[in-house]
């Protein structure tokens, strides 16, 4: 005789109260593969947890952004913020679709070149430049940023040695209605300190003055914060024009866009709430094209977008080890991936899928990971249905600053994967192993194992 | 572990605690469970029958079992000993 189909027992209270306007549906769906490529077959193959990265989406991505300012500006140029990712073969995407490389280390400049990016398609931001770093940017005919007074007078002194002139730009910071206000990079527009800087680059005879950047803040919710910094950029450009004579080749407005994840604390989900890149576009290009530059003179637009171009594009499938109550009958479930491996967990209420079919009911429960550490959270609060040791689950929108930001800690990083356009898997970051991670390790004579 | 004598359970999983007030709705199998501890079987007898007619291993019913308890107790709905 044929077994009649199980199911967990469950119980769930019953609350009177007011209705809740969003329903009770928790539209949770099994998600058994990933650009055709089963969930099951993944975590065989590579490991369990393991990143998954779809190429497919990456270039749409790449492509509707692209498409969004390019359909409203006539010269756009996008450089891939390597901080955000920079996997060799994610940064190859984004190189194949046309993308320069937007660098913050001397590590980062150096992954670009060994990547192919010719030296004049390299931005090199950040704070924290060395001397060799500013000698190869300069070799390379890359595009400078400068971030505050000592490296500008560095720069100058550095131009003895070469015979090139260096290209850079001046990064400036701004008041943009948004707070707390990002200061803390480049030079103030609302004090002068802006102009100071780029009276004395063009001054000093020694530079090429060929941008102006700035770079607001991060995961921006409103959209007329691009314009102000837009207007803003475009009057010292307009500036530069009409009293020293000076044209400016290009406005770099940064990155910033966010992703469509949900912030924590957030009321509405990330999807409800976010401006599309659209609405951006729409914003930046509109005032340049408004600001009264010349036509043959527009400056060429450049963005950094990093976040909204890979967020989507990344998974994180792990496997469920245990179930516990906590003391308050809670249902508490772990699963093998923790807060060392997915960072964007202390920022976003990521949304987790079964990979496998499930059981009708859901319950509110809390996900942690396998860190002996009591922050080792994934999520608070999250209606799923109950899971057993084993089962698959499948983190959504971790592609951005994961796998750049991540921790070995008490275990080995995973395996990256990567799914082509023609949904075939590729390994393109293989699994850590215990002697990779001691490789660089020495131990003193005296304290070595006696045989 | 026996369940409250006064609590009142329905076929389809509708249960009602009259001492507290409180209601709770439960799957399929939560109410076949409820009905069975009602009827004076041992937990031994009911996991057994479960075995016997439902596609499950011991494994995962032993552990079901124990997380059942956890909620009826935590739901007030089990006999408090002494």
């Amino acid at each position: 005789m044929k077994k009649l189909e199980y199911e967990k027992p469950y119980i769930k209270k019953l609350h009177a109260g007011v209705m809740n306007k969003f329903g009770t549906r928790t539209g949770v769906q099994p998600v058994k593969s990933i650009d055709g490529v089963s969930v099951k077959s993944l975590i065989e193959n590579y490991g369990s947890p393991v990143f998954v990265l779809s190429e497919k989406q990456i270039r749409k991505n790449y492509r509707s952004a692209y498409r969004a300012f390019s359909t409203r500006y006539p010269k756009v140029q996008f450089a891939w913020s390597y901080k955000t990712n920079y996997l060799n073969a994610v940064c190859q995407v984004f190189h194949q679709e046309g993308s320069w490389a937007e660098v913050v280390s001397g590590f980062e400049y150096r992954k670009a070149l060994g990547n192919g990016v010719p030296g004049n398609k390299i931005i090199f931001n950040g704070p924290g430049k060395s001397n060799d770093d500013l000698k190869i940017a300069i070799e390379n005919d890359s595009l400078i940023h400068i971030d505050h007074f000592e490296e500008l007078n560095h720069l100058l002194n550095l131009t003895k040695e070469f015979t090139n002139k260096p290209r850079v730009a001046i990064r400036v910071n701004m008041d943009t209605g948004v707070y707390p206000l990002w200061d803390r990079f480049g030079f103030n527009y609302e004090n002068d300190e802006a102009w100071t800087a780029l009276s004395k680059v063009i001054d000093s005879g020694k530079l090429l003055l060929v941008g102006l950047h700035c770079h607001i803040g991060t995961y921006m919710l409103t959209t007329d914060a691009y314009g102000i910094a837009t207007t803003k950029l475009c009057n010292l450009a307009m500036r530069c024009q009409i009293q020293l004579n000076h044209k400016i080749e290009y406005i770099d407005m940064g990155g910033g866009f966010p992703s469509t994840n949900t912030l924590k604390g957030a009321y509405l989900p990330g999807n409800d709430t976010v401006p599309s890149i659209d609405d951006f576009a729409e914003v930046i290009t509109s005032t340049l094209l408004n600001f009264g530059f010349a036509n043959e003179y527009l400056p060429m637009l450049i963005l950094e977008s990093g976040r909204v171009l890979i967020d989507d594009a990344g998974y994180l499938l792990g496997t469920v080890i245990a179930n516990k109550r906590l003391s308050n009958g809670k249902r508490a479930t772990i699963v093998d991936f923790g807060v060392n491996i997915l960072f964007t967990s202390f920022w976003y209420e990521h949304q987790i899928s079964p990979a496998q079919d499930f059981m009708p009911h859901s319950e509110n429960m809390v996900i942690y990971g396998p860190l002996c550490m009591n922050i080792d959270v994934i999520r608070e609060s999250i209606n799923l249905p109950p899971l057993n040791p084993g089962d698959q689950v499948v983190v959504h929108k971790v592609g951005a600053y994961n796998m750049t930001q991540w921790m070995q800690f008490i275990t080995l990083r995973p395996a990256v994967v990567l799914i082509d356009e023609q949904q075939h898997p590729h390994l393109i970051r293989a699994n850590e192993t215990l002697d990779y991670t001691q490789e660089p390790e020495l131990i003193p004579t005296h304290l070595k194992a006696s045989k | 572990m026996k369940i409250k004598s006064n609590i009142a359970t329905s076929e389809n999983g509708f249960i009602f605690n009259p001492a507290t007030g409180d209601s709770f709705s439960g799957n399929a199998m939560a109410a076949h469970l409820l009905i069975a501890m009602k009827s004076g079987k041992t937990g031994h007898e009911i996991k057994k029958d479960i075995l016997d007619k439902y596609d499950v291993g011991a494994d995962q019913l032993e552990r079901d079992w124990e997380d059942w308890m956890i909620q009826l107790k935590e739901a007030n709905l089990l006999e408090t000993e002494g």
